[in-house]
């Protein structure tokens, strides 16, 4: 589904590269997680998955495309098959809690009556429909990413980036929001791919995980494989981490 | 009335007041038609910006802080030859706006420009990972989230313009301005001062006021 081939990212005017030689492979249809400290690269890892971002060197595929020969209107195409939640949500604060779930459907030219048929539908999924017509600053944490997940929803994308989606929530919103991404994950068929810091985010719901350091991925499988038996220093310095 | 304010030509007073206030309304408009743009393009060309570009945000912010350095009453005189291409006149309302509008639209530009920075980082990547195009990032995201800063700036620029409006009387452009200056200064006529001084009060008591309101009536925050 989403492949990464020997991909760098090297920011102007800084010493060493934010990302070296990563090469990755996403397979449809599972959740897959990406684990680091803050500054091993995540943020600008998953940015390249939808073109945030552009590789310095080395290719970033989706589906068998290159990323870098769209044009830009092939770009905003392949967008609105990937959506993406944020770990400050992103809303709009002059828009409703309608307003936002719409707006990539506004952006798409999709009809008036359309738009409401299917807000509606995404907003009883995500469980906020009493709460259409608040705005995001008289929601709680968890309420404002039911409603960044049901706008990521809004194209009917293959793919949800989700960028330390989480790491704003407490712990039981935090398994709620979890909850509800493993459900979507199973109903729709939906691509996972979630960056964070957090081992039980990764533990609770992903099927493989990555393990990133100092812009270098150092150890890919399963969950269990990697946390289990954990050869990189680095995987283990997280566990003991966790443990500690 | 007779006693308190003899010199006082109240027909003429109302005149200058309708004077003023076309001048302010006139140029206020144009002003945001041409700063709003001008700011939204100082925001895109800057740095991490959508349309992030050295060179144009340098010709721009050089063009912008020159504008806004030169003194206002220097800028109506050098702006006569230009003002009399653009509306065949120099004198009277019409012959104010231009330089008003030159004088003020830079000025706003730099609010919108502070207005769009306030915005968070994060809403205006989301739009642009929803697949929006650079145009519909500005309209329906950019603006509608700034909204109110853009208002509080349209309200501050509008004040100044009040002030603009005061000097520009001075090279013939009418209104409560030239009245002070003309009678009330060069003719001694203190009751004159008054009267019109009270005015130009007034009326930038009233902007801010509506200004506030109608701030505060689009903020969701």
């Amino acid at each position: 589904m989403i492949r990464l081939t020997q991909v760098r990212k090297h920011y102007a005017g800084t010493a060493t590269p934010a990302l070296d030689d990563v090469s990755l492979e996403i397979v449809k249809g599972e959740v897959f997680g990406i684990i680091g400290r803050s500054g091993a690269g995540k943020s600008t890892l998953i940015r390249l998955l939808n073109g945030l971002e552009r590789p310095s060197a080395g290719t970033v595929r989706v589906e068998e495309v290159a990323i870098d020969t769209l044009s830009a209107a092939e770009l905003r195409a392949l967008r609105r098959r990937i959506g993406m939640i944020f770990q400050n949500f992103g809303l709009l604060s002059s828009r409703t809690v309608a307003g936002n779930v719409g707006f990539p459907l506004e952006l798409a030219g999709t009809g008036k009556a359309e738009r409401q048929t299917k807000v509606a539908a995404l907003l009883d999924r995500v469980g906020l429909t009493p709460l259409a017509d608040r705005y995001p600053a008289q929601l709680s944490g968890g309420q404002r990413q039911r409603v960044g997940i049901a706008r990521a929803l809004a194209t009917d994308p293959d793919v949800l980036l989700c960028d330390e989606a989480t790491s704003a929530l407490d712990p039981e919103t935090t398994r709620d929001v979890l909850a509800l991404l493993r459900d979507l994950n199973r109903e729709l068929g939906l691509t996972v791919v979630l960056i964070t810091h957090e081992m039980a985010v990764v533990r609770s719901i992903c099927d493989r995980v990555a393990v990133i350091d100092a812009g270098r991925i150092v150890e890919t499988g399963p969950v269990h494989d990697v946390f289990d038996a954990a050869r990189h220093p680095a995987t283990q310095r997280m566990l003991a981490g966790l443990a500690a | 009335m007779t006693g308190l304010f003899t010199n006082v030509d109240w027909p003429e007073i109302g005149r200058a007041c309708l004077d003023t206030l076309a001048m302010l309304s006139g140029s206020l408009v144009l002003t945001i038609l041409l700063g709003l743009p001008l700011g939204v393009l100082l925001f895109l060309t800057g740095e991490r910006g959508l349309l992030a570009s050295l060179f144009g945000h340098g010709v721009l912010g050089a063009v912008v802080n020159v504008l806004r350095s030169v003194p206002f009453i220097i800028l109506l005189i050098v702006m006569i030859p230009l003002t009399m291409v653009l509306v065949g006149t120099s004198l009277g309302v019409a012959g104010a706006i231009p330089p008003l509008v030159v004088g003020a639209a830079p000025f706003y530009a730099r609010l919108v420009e502070s207005a769009l920075r306030e915005i968070d980082r994060t809403t205006i990547e989301a739009t642009q990972a929803m697949g929006a195009t650079t145009r519909q990032i500005v309209t329906g995201a950019l603006i509608p989230e700034a909204l109110p800063g853009l208002i509080t700036g349209a309200t501050v620029t509008a004040v100044a313009l009040v002030s603009f409006t005061a000097m520009a009387g001075v090279v013939g452009a009418g209104g409560l301005g030239d009245l002070a200056i003309r009678f009330g200064y060069q003719r001694f006529q203190t009751d004159v001062m008054i009267v019109t001084v009270v005015l130009l009060v007034a009326l930038v008591q009233f902007i801010q006021f509506a200004g506030d309101r109608l701030a505060r009536r689009v903020t969701r925050r």
